[in-house]
């Protein structure tokens, strides 16, 4: 799994963002050690494509999408916006492409100033970068407050006064509204309602057709990335797994992981007790003390001394899916949570505390 | 479109989901008369109208945002203790004000009646007719010097804890922001200034800015100058320790990023994001921090470096008779008071401060 390589990008200049062996490390203590957050991830995305990113807490996710805000900047790699490379810009030239990458958070409440009124923290942005006169801004808060479901007329009003997912619609009016290119969702749906859930993803559809967005979408929960998503990349530990068309994807994974994520969908039926045997076991390795070879290897049934040799590189299994993988699955093969990893048990000199539990 | 089936009432709509308090239409817990009331209300709230899809949804929101949605008014909701903090506070202004204008005079406080030396209201050896506050030890009307010290003594607390406030809380939000080195900078100059008694400190910052004993009458720059100076500086670190912890807290929320996002510079984020959020509590904090420096005042007073006679303060009309306490304990009592009830009305107005300006995060 632990895919470093870049033979998924696609050729030619028609992706908005490439990004190619993204680095992302935050340096602890003293000592020289350092929680390896994100570790070669390489992704494009198309102009008008959406392009989920899945994995469980704590994988680099989130990491990711900041890393190509550079907030903070990543250690190493290269993240290409729009023909610009973003890792070589800084100060001024840096803040002038923002406004043209805009970022959702997930947690409506703390993204939003609870001392500011509505329509100002949307106007924000046009604030910053002086857009138009007084007028034209106000009416352009107007038309995106009004775009994402929101009633002008209760501009005047702080954050709290709402609920949660009405907070996440003015998140989205705020990032819509200097009329970005990119936008980095940030697990934008995982603390509402599921019933609200539905409304935003709707909402944020719309965006996409009306703005004419480009959206890189990263959450945990497969079925909401399958319905928004054109790709999916599947990312564990800092490092991706596999990425393919979704329906490719949840039809046939190829990588041990992006099947045991999909068993571990609750299934709507309550007469089906949940088998304990299909639930991905142990936990995930310490980011500061990585396994060696591939980083699932600890949890991964099918592993083989290999994996904890040599660090598996993404391939074309099918056409357009790639997997980082030694021995991905084969069509219709059920994988065993049962059995442990043996990759799990083998001591490489130099492996940390990464190792089986 | 009223919920209410036949024979059964629902007394009360349910209380706003974010309102805190319920709206204007649902005061009242079921008195005589309550059901026909309960009818009306039912139909005159719109919040029992749509449950049904999206749309619905928002309206009840925005319906159940409406009493609390707009502003306050400034003293609603205020209790009795509040308003006598407040309307002492006022007195004290206004006497001050109209002492120092002379607008309303009450005697010089300059004048001093040898017949009168040392004699208060109910002091030994008979009282001092027409000074209803009795006199100081030469003689000088104590109404008319309390009220000039009260100018004094809020000039000098008011406008040390605005250097304080500008200063520290500034580098606070700064260090609190920036962190890192930043961070380390300001918060060890904040640890040096804080490793001096603050009293140490204010003397030796009077006689750095006043000059030797024997050259301060000479000195160009007026006491209060100084004494503002002097206790703002002593208190700009203990503010700076506050309005840092505050805007480190603040500064790691997400809409601090989003404003980095959108391409914010530094100063418009702490001036705009964090500031609205870490004012609040300095506010109340510096309320009470005026309470601190007019007992500061009083206390460099004694020490000799107060506001300095004849010009009188709350303080150093207490320095200057203390040797008197035991014959002529009004001349202290008098400002002691003065100071007790000033305090005790800030400290009570910080608080109510401080609860009035906590914005809910959420409703949910």
């Amino acid at each position: 799994m632990a895919g470093t390589g870049s033979i998924h990008l696609r050729a030619g200049d028609g992706a908005l963002l490439r990004v190619e062996d993204l680095v992302v490390e935050f340096p602890i203590g003293h000592g020289g050690e350092a929680v390896h957050a994100v570790s070669g991830i390489s992704l494009d995305v198309l102009d008008g494509e959406t392009l989920g990113i899945v994995g469980e807490s704590g994988c680099g996710k989130s990491t990711t999408g900041r890393a190509v805000m550079q907030l903070p900047a990543p250690k190493s790699g290269s993240v290409r916006f729009d023909g610009v490379e973003l890792t070589s810009l800084h100060g001024e030239a840096l803040r002038r492409v923002r406004p043209r990458l805009q970022m959702i958070f997930q947690d409506p409440i703390s993204s939003l100033n609870p001392r500011r009124r509505v329509r100002e923290i949307v106007r924000e942005g046009l604030d910053i970068w002086e857009m138009g006169d007084k007028d034209a801004r106000n009416a352009k808060v107007d038309e995106v407050l009004d775009a994402v479901g929101m009633d002008p007329a209760n501009g005047a009003r702080r954050p709290h006064e709402f609920s949660g997912g009405q907070c996440q619609r003015i998140s989205i009016a705020r990032a819509v509204v200097t009329e970005p290119k990119l936008i980095i969702c940030d697990e934008p749906v995982s603390a509402l309602d599921v019933s609200v859930q539905a409304q935003i993803l709707n909402l944020l559809e719309d965006m996409k057709h009306r703005y004419g967005l480009t959206v890189v979408f990263i959450a945990h929960d497969l079925a909401v990335v399958k319905n928004v998503s054109d790709r999916v990349l599947v990312m564990y530990l800092g490092k991706a797994c596999e990425i393919a068309s979704p329906d490719d994807l949840y039809e046939h994974p190829k990588h041990p992981y992006t099947g045991a994520l999909l068993a571990a969908i609750p299934v709507p039926d309550p007469t089906q007790h949940p088998d304990e045997e299909r639930v991905l076991g142990g936990e995930v390795p310490s980011p500061i003390h990585p396994p060696t070879g591939c980083r699932f290897r600890t949890r991964c049934p099918k592993s083989q001394e290999r994996c904890a040799l040599e660090e598996p590189v993404l391939r074309e299994v099918e056409p357009s899916q790639y997997v980082a993988c030694h021995f991905p699955l084969e069509a219709g093969e059920q994988i065993d949570f049962a059995r442990v990893g043996i990759g799990a048990s083998i001591d490489v000199a130099s492996d940390g505390d990464g190792s089986t539990p | 479109m009223p919920c209410s089936i036949p024979g059964f009432v629902v007394p009360e709509r349910r209380p706003s989901p974010r309102g805190g308090a319920p709206g204007p239409g649902t005061g009242g817990f079921g008195g005589p008369g309550a059901p026909a009331d309960a009818i009306r209300r039912d139909e005159a709230d719109p919040s029992s109208l749509a449950f049904e899809g999206d749309a619905g949804l928002l309206q009840v929101d925005a319906v159940a945002a409406g009493p609390e949605g707009g502003r306050r008014r400034l003293g609603q909701g205020l209790n009795v203790t509040a308003w006598v903090a407040i309307a002492w506070m006022a007195f004290i202004v206004l006497i001050a004000v109209l002492a120092k204008t002379g607008l309303v005079t009450w005697g010089d406080p300059q004048n001093s009646i040898a017949s009168c030396a040392s004699k208060g209201p109910f002091a030994q050896g008979g009282s001092a007719p027409g000074h209803l506050l009795g006199c100081d030890s030469i003689g000088r009307d104590m109404i008319a010097r309390l009220a000039l010290g009260a100018w004094e003594s809020l000039l000098v607390s008011v406008g040390a804890i605005t250097v304080g406030f500008v200063i520290g809380g500034g580098l606070g939000i700064i260090a609190g922001y920036f962190g890192g080195f930043v961070d380390t900078v300001l918060s060890g100059m904040f640890n040096v200034l804080l490793s001096v008694p603050a009293i140490v400190l204010a003397l030796a910052l009077v006689a750095f800015l006043q000059g030797s004993p024997e050259n301060a009458a000479n000195s160009t720059l007026p006491d209060w100058f100084v004494l503002i100076l002097a206790i703002g500086i002593v208190s700009i670190p203990l503010v700076g320790r506050i309005s840092r912890a505050s805007a480190l807290s603040w500064s790691q929320r997400e809409f601090v990023l989003a404003a980095r996002a959108q391409g914010a510079k530094s100063g418009r984020i702490m001036i705009r994001e964090l500031l609205p959020n870490v004012a609040p509590a300095m506010f109340s904090i510096a309320l009470l921090g005026i309470a601190i420096a007019i007992v500061a005042e009083g206390t460099l007073a004694i020490l000799g470096v107060g506001v300095r006679p004849p010009t009188p303060s709350w303080g150093n009309i207490i320095a200057l008779d203390r040797g008197l306490l035991l014959t002529s304990p009004h001349i202290v009592f008098e400002p002691s008071i003065l100071i007790f009830l000033t305090a005790l009305a800030l400290n009570y107005l910080g608080d109510v401060v401080r609860t009035r300006f906590e914005v809910r995060e959420s409703g949910i």
